[in-house]
């Protein structure tokens, strides 16, 4: 799940029409149960569906001792606008892309960020397989290893990602249900476990790098209800060689509207858990000194008869990019505990808690 | 004389309370020369800063701006652009103007993709709010605040605009806030504007941002060399001055006009100055006597016209706020000059620029006052007591030398070349040769009054006698008249010769019955092939030529000159074309010619016979110049080259203007209801008789020029108003002769009879040398200062008629003041005025 936010921010892209209760310039494919996940053919993009991300998060062990956390996210929009404009420049697909290390050091979170249209080869993200791109910004698949390479300001990653497990398809054969409403869903599986190695950069001086990460890829047309405000999400690998996906839809008051969560021991089959076998239990909250929101920065999330703590990295990891997309949000690295002992690393992400979210495809 | 505090009381407040109107007057005419300086200044500079601003806008972050013409280029070399390891960020643009419907100027459009543009129109982006992607609904358009108030239009309405001769619907998805963007603007997708005005494929613009600690000079020199032909980079300190630079020649102009009422404003301050100094030797002597050193007279004077200086010039940048204020309430920032479109400019009052022309005419006036206060101070008292010594120090300002030399220099400025585009040395001849003009005047003004001959009638003989005696006095009453009457035949006849010369070239260059166009904007208003097919079948039609118009880059820095694709047959009824040079012969196969205009020529040094390349379509083509022809349309210069060649080179039929011959018979009304008729909203097209568009073009003219005329005015003004006081304080100076003449016998009647013969001969004088100097100045204006201002040609013509009812009021006006203050001398009683110098 995830992600939705810049896509919707970027929504505003797609919504354009919406708001202006003009016809719909496009036709977007439904997400429809049944439709099943195959990989590899879907480790591509699918250009047709609305909206579409690639997303990586995890835990980076240095070699002068430090511990990061790191997020490489590639979106890809498919705006609403007329069809049959001959020009290269037509706005087609837009590609979207979002880097943040999160370094204690540091104290806070070092994020940078680009968008551009798909068009001269400049941006883009191929139909085939795993490749997406906006200028040198690039993650791509390469058999069973993903290579991220972004130079951001300030900072950079150039990150190998090798492959240790399957592919987890979340929901039924990768059909992932986001609300009461069947429409409400996407395609979505995940790849955790992967193990990382490579350099990161930052303020000039490059570390050597090794940690574990997670990519989820997930497209869709239509994900959330108009009733929902926000979501809470977390994937988490666990130490074992477990993986935990969970996710919740809050309603405007903050109620659960629906949940889901897969959990794959290592070997098995992935098991799914229905919305009320799925808990977020809020802890510790932190204020946020930049924009006043207050955010859970700790929870207990049970799924089904497992239930894990959360302690974040850091509590600073808020994303503002109102600037540019409008959106405020809570994206972070978090260790998973059982009765006080580690027994994981993971990501948390909180999005509608300064102001409800409007998403594309939900309707006004 | 204790203090020289004491001094100057004495003598500036005496002089207040002895001729408060006079001093008023003179005050006045400081106030109007600072004034129109301060009004041209604050005027231009509130229009620069404007377009400084709007142009900082639109070049944002860029280090180095691409360019191409209007046409554009292939739009791959964005792409390449950006592989470009130097270049950090490359925005891609096509700026296009749009021809809205109805009484609207074009509408200037940067199509750009906003997430580039993010990166170096920061502030324009920022302008569009949350919603970058508003602009990727169909057919929309961003407006600057001034755009929209202009089309009196708001978020969400629609426009309608040209696109080739159809109408294309544009919606305007949101209007920038006002700090956005100072001008008027549109911003579009670069998408949807390739796609509606047909450009597919093309750009005209790449803004570059370039990686840290690249040499931007040298990249540039780099890039220049594998750009295509017709493809120019310039930086933003070329791209702010653009605006500014088009201008230039006009502004300074104007600037130099206000220079010219500040000096003649100062030199009637002089002459007042002078005057009252000469008439006043005995009481100023009579200090002296009673111990006030020569130094403190100097300086009581001195501050006397300190004083005028500082009430005028305080006034003159009042007023001349206030008059900015006005103007450009009425006339706009170009003051109806046609250069800057409808920019509402509210200058705002700058403390240092006042200052600055405060002191300038406090200066000017000290100047103006300190000549004549030396003279009168250096005079023994004994001497200067005594009656008719004022005309001993008068004759001082006879010698001619230092006149014929500066007179020679002027000349010799007059041959010089501009100096960055401008006629500096033409200008300072106009000052040299006015300033000799006034120095020469003594010694001119004796030897002509010594060759009047002399008559049996004693008034008249009177008169002559009292002119020829005190020649060194009339002299500095004539320098008044004849400074600001020359200035203005100067000026009358190089309007009136432009004015000619336009009215001319505009007969030639509309030689058909029907001229139209689409829209100004050429760049998306345009006839495609079928359209002008349909124009020229209809009935009515004997003959249709169609052109295409197109800016082009010739040199880098420079701007652009329109190339214009024509038919040229050789056939002078039908050509249009006024040659100064060249013929319009048809070509020898093999070879492409052009026919420029003669700014091109002086602004390219191009010639009858030269080859050069011009860039079109992205090739470098070969043309030979066949002829030049004058062109006061396109200041920038223009090229005509033949249109089937243009075609076959370019592939591009369409047209932006044509023009009908009727056949015998038909009507030019019906024909021009059937252009219309030809297509959508045919009302808002172009269509106009030749006669239609003279006048249109003459009511231009004479609104660009109506700043001109005010001037004239004014110096006109200045000139009675020197008139009057030279006589004025003549006749008040010489009461005890008017005395002496009544005991002689003479009546009150003949002594006024007497001085208005005076006036008349000396009106005739000064007007006799102020046209033959205005007229020499003219040369320098006509032949030097407009030619290398707008590199156009234009004939000499002199308005005689003007210029005689111009010389018989002054001279009667003369005449007329003169006997008025006769009138005011003589009523005092005869016996007093002769007791007066004694």
């Amino acid at each position: 799940m995830k992600r939705l936010l810049h896509a919707m921010l970027l929504g505003a892209a797609a919504a354009v029409a919406l708001a202006v209760g003009a016809a719909a310039q496009v036709d977007y494919p439904a997400v429809l149960p049944g439709v099943q996940v195959r990989l590899p053919a879907d480790h591509g993009s699918h250009p047709g569906f609305r909206t579409e991300w690639w997303y990586v998060t995890g835990w980076l062990d240095a070699d002068d001792g430090s511990t990061l956390g790191f997020q490489v996210t590639f979106f890809r929009t498919r705006p609403d606008i007329p069809q049959g404009n001959p020009s290269a420049f037509a706005p087609r697909q837009l590609v979207i892309a979002h880097v943040a290390l999160s370094d204690p050091s540091h104290g806070g979170l070092r994020h940078d960020q680009r968008i551009a249209r798909a068009s001269h080869g400049l941006a883009g993200a191929e139909p085939a397989d795993t490749d997406v791109w906006i200028g040198d910004w690039r993650l791509h698949r390469e058999g069973d290893r993903y290579l991220a390479r972004l130079d951001a300001s300030g900072f950079g990653l150039d990150l190998v990602l090798e492959r240790t497990q399957p592919p987890m398809l979340n929901g039924e054969g990768g059909f992932s249900r986001k609300g009461r409403l069947p429409s409400s869903a996407s395609y979505y599986y995940s790849v955790p476990q992967l193990r990382v190695s490579g350099t990161v950069r930052r303020d000039g001086s490059s570390l050597r790098v090794r940690g574990t990460a997670w990519l989820d890829h997930e497209w869709s047309t239509a994900l959330l209800e108009r009733e929902a405000g926000g979501w809470d999400w977390i994937g988490i690998n666990l130490d074992d060689g477990s993986a935990l996906m969970a996710f919740r839809m809050r309603d405007r008051e903050g109620g659960k509207l629906w949940a889901a969560a897969t959990l794959r021991r290592p070997g098995a089959d992935p098991v799914h858990f229905a919305p009320e076998d799925v808990d977020f239990l809020a802890g510790r909250r932190w204020t946020s000194p930049h924009t006043g929101i207050e955010y859970p920065v700790a929870f207990q999330v049970r799924a089904g008869a497992v239930t894990v703590d959360l302690e974040p990295l850091m509590d600073d990891q808020e994303s503002d990019s109102r600037l540019t997309t409008g959106a405020v949000y809570w994206e972070g690295a978090v260790q998973a505990l059982q009765s006080g002992t580690p027994v994981g690393k993971g990501y948390l992400e909180l999005t509608g808690y300064g102001a409800p979210l409007a998403l594309p495809g939900s309707g006004p | 004389m204790r203090s020289t505090l004491a001094v100057v009381r004495t003598v500036a407040l005496g002089r207040l309370r002895e001729q408060p109107l006079r001093l008023v007057v003179t005050v006045l005419a400081v106030a109007l020369g600072v004034a129109l300086a301060t009004a041209v200044y604050a005027i231009n500079s509130g229009a620069l800063s404007e377009f400084g601003l709007a142009a900082r806008k639109l070049v944002g972050e860029a280090d180095v701006v691409v360019r191409g013409a209007r046409t554009g280029f292939d739009e791959d070399l964005f792409v390449r652009l950006l592989g470009d390891a130097s270049v950090e960020e490359a925005s891609p643009a096509l700026e296009i103007e749009l021809a809205p419907l109805g009484d609207h100027p074009p509408l200037a459009v940067l199509a750009v993709d906003p997430f580039r543009a993010a990166a170096v129109q920061r502030e324009l982006v920022a302008g569009l709010g949350g919603e970058l992607m508003a602009l990727f609904r169909p057919a929309s358009i961003a407006l600057s605040a001034a755009a929209a108030t202009e089309l009196g239009v708001a978020r969400g309405d629609e426009i309608q605009v040209r696109s080739g001769s159809g109408v294309q619907r544009l919606e305007v998805v949101q209007v920038l806030p006002a700090a956005a963007y100072p001008q008027r603007l549109g911003l579009m997708d670069i998408a949807t504007a390739q796609w509606a005005f047909d450009r597919v494929g093309r750009i005209n613009r790449i803004d570059l941002r370039l990686a840290g600690g690249v040499d931007v000079a040298r990249f540039r020199t780099a890039l220049e060399a594998r750009l295509p032909p017709g493809v120019t980079t310039s930086g933003p300190a070329a791209e702010r001055d653009r605006a500014a630079n088009v201008t230039r020649a006009y502004r300074v102009n104007l600037n130099m006009l206000a220079m010219v009422a500040l000096l003649t404003g100062a030199f009637l301050v002089f002459s007042t100055q002078a005057l009252s100094v000469l008439r006043r030797r005995s009481s100023l002597a009579l200090l002296r006597a009673l111990g006030a050193t020569r130094r403190q007279v100097e300086a009581a004077l001195l501050a006397e016209g300190i004083l005028l200086g500082a009430a005028g010039s305080a006034v003159g940048v009042l007023v001349g706020q206030a008059v900015a204020w006005l103007a450009l309430a009425r006339l706009g920032g170009d003051l109806g000059g046609g250069y800057l479109h409808a920019v509402a400019v509210v200058p705002r009052p700058e403390p240092t620029a006042l200052l600055g022309f405060f002191l300038l005419g406090l200066v000017v006036t000290a100047a103006g006052a300190w000549v004549p206060a030396r003279e009168a101070a250096r005079a023994a008292p004994a001497r200067a007591l005594k009656a008719g010594d004022a005309e001993h120090a008068a004759r001082r300002l006879r010698p001619a030398w230092p006149g014929l030399s500066l007179a020679a220099l002027g000349a010799a400025c007059a041959l010089l070349p501009p100096v960055g585009g401008l006629p500096v040395f033409g200008y300072a001849s106009v000052a040299l040769l006015l300033f000799a003009g006034m120095l020469l005047v003594p010694a001119t003004a004796a030897w002509l009054l010594g060759h009047v001959p002399g008559t049996r009638r004693a008034v008249v003989s009177v008169a002559l006698a009292q002119l020829k005696g005190s020649a060194g006095q009339s002299a500095v009453s004539l320098a008044a008249i004849i400074v600001s009457f020359s200035l203005m035949v100067a000026m009358a006849i190089m309007v009136y010769s432009f004015r000619e010369s336009f009215e001319r070239w505009l007969g030639e260059v509309l030689p058909a019955d029907l001229h139209m166009r689409v829209a100004q904007a050429a760049d998306t208003a345009f006839w495609s092939a079928a359209d002008q097919a349909d124009i020229a079948a209809l009935d009515g039609v004997r003959r249709v030529e169609f052109a295409r118009q197109l800016s082009v880059y010739l040199e880098a820095g420079r701007e652009p000159v329109q190339v214009i694709a024509r038919r040229v047959s050789g056939e002078s009824d039908f050509d249009g074309l006024p040659l100064v040079r060249g013929d319009l012969a048809a070509a020898p196969p093999g070879t492409a010619r052009a026919w420029i205009s003669e700014p091109v020529h002086d602004l390219y040094g191009l010639d009858v016979g030269h080859r050069f390349t011009l860039p079109l379509a992205g090739k470098a083509e070969m043309l030979t110049v066949a002829g030049i022809w004058r062109d006061y349309g396109r200041p920038g210069g223009a090229i005509v080259v033949d249109r089937d060649w243009y075609v076959a080179t370019t592939g591009d039929g369409t047209a932006s203007q044509g023009a009908i011959w009727l056949q015998p018979g038909a009507r030019a009304s019906d024909v021009e209801h059937a252009v219309r008729a030809e297509f959508p909203r045919g009302d808002a097209l172009q269509v106009y008789t030749g006669g239609a568009l003279k006048e249109m073009s003459l009511g231009y003219f004479d609104r660009a020029f109506a700043v001109t005329y005010l001037l004239e005015a004014v110096a006109v003004l200045i000139g009675l108003v020197g008139v009057s006081f030279a006589f004025g304080s003549q006749a008040l100076a010489r009461r005890a002769e008017f005395g002496m003449l009544r005991h002689v016998g003479m009546l009150r009647r003949q002594v006024v009879g007497m001085l208005a013969g005076e006036g008349v001969v000396l009106g005739l004088v000064g007007v006799l040398y102020g046209l033959v100097l205005g007229f020499l100045l003219s040369l320098v204006l006509v032949y030097v200062v407009n030619r290398q201002s707008f590199n156009w040609s234009i004939d000499l013509a002199v308005p005689w008629l003007q210029l005689g009812a111009l010389s018989v009021v002054l001279v009667a006006s003369a005449g007329v003041t003169a006997a008025l203050s006769g009138r005011a001398a003589t009523g005092t009683n005869a016996l007093r005025a002769v007791r007066e110098d004694w």
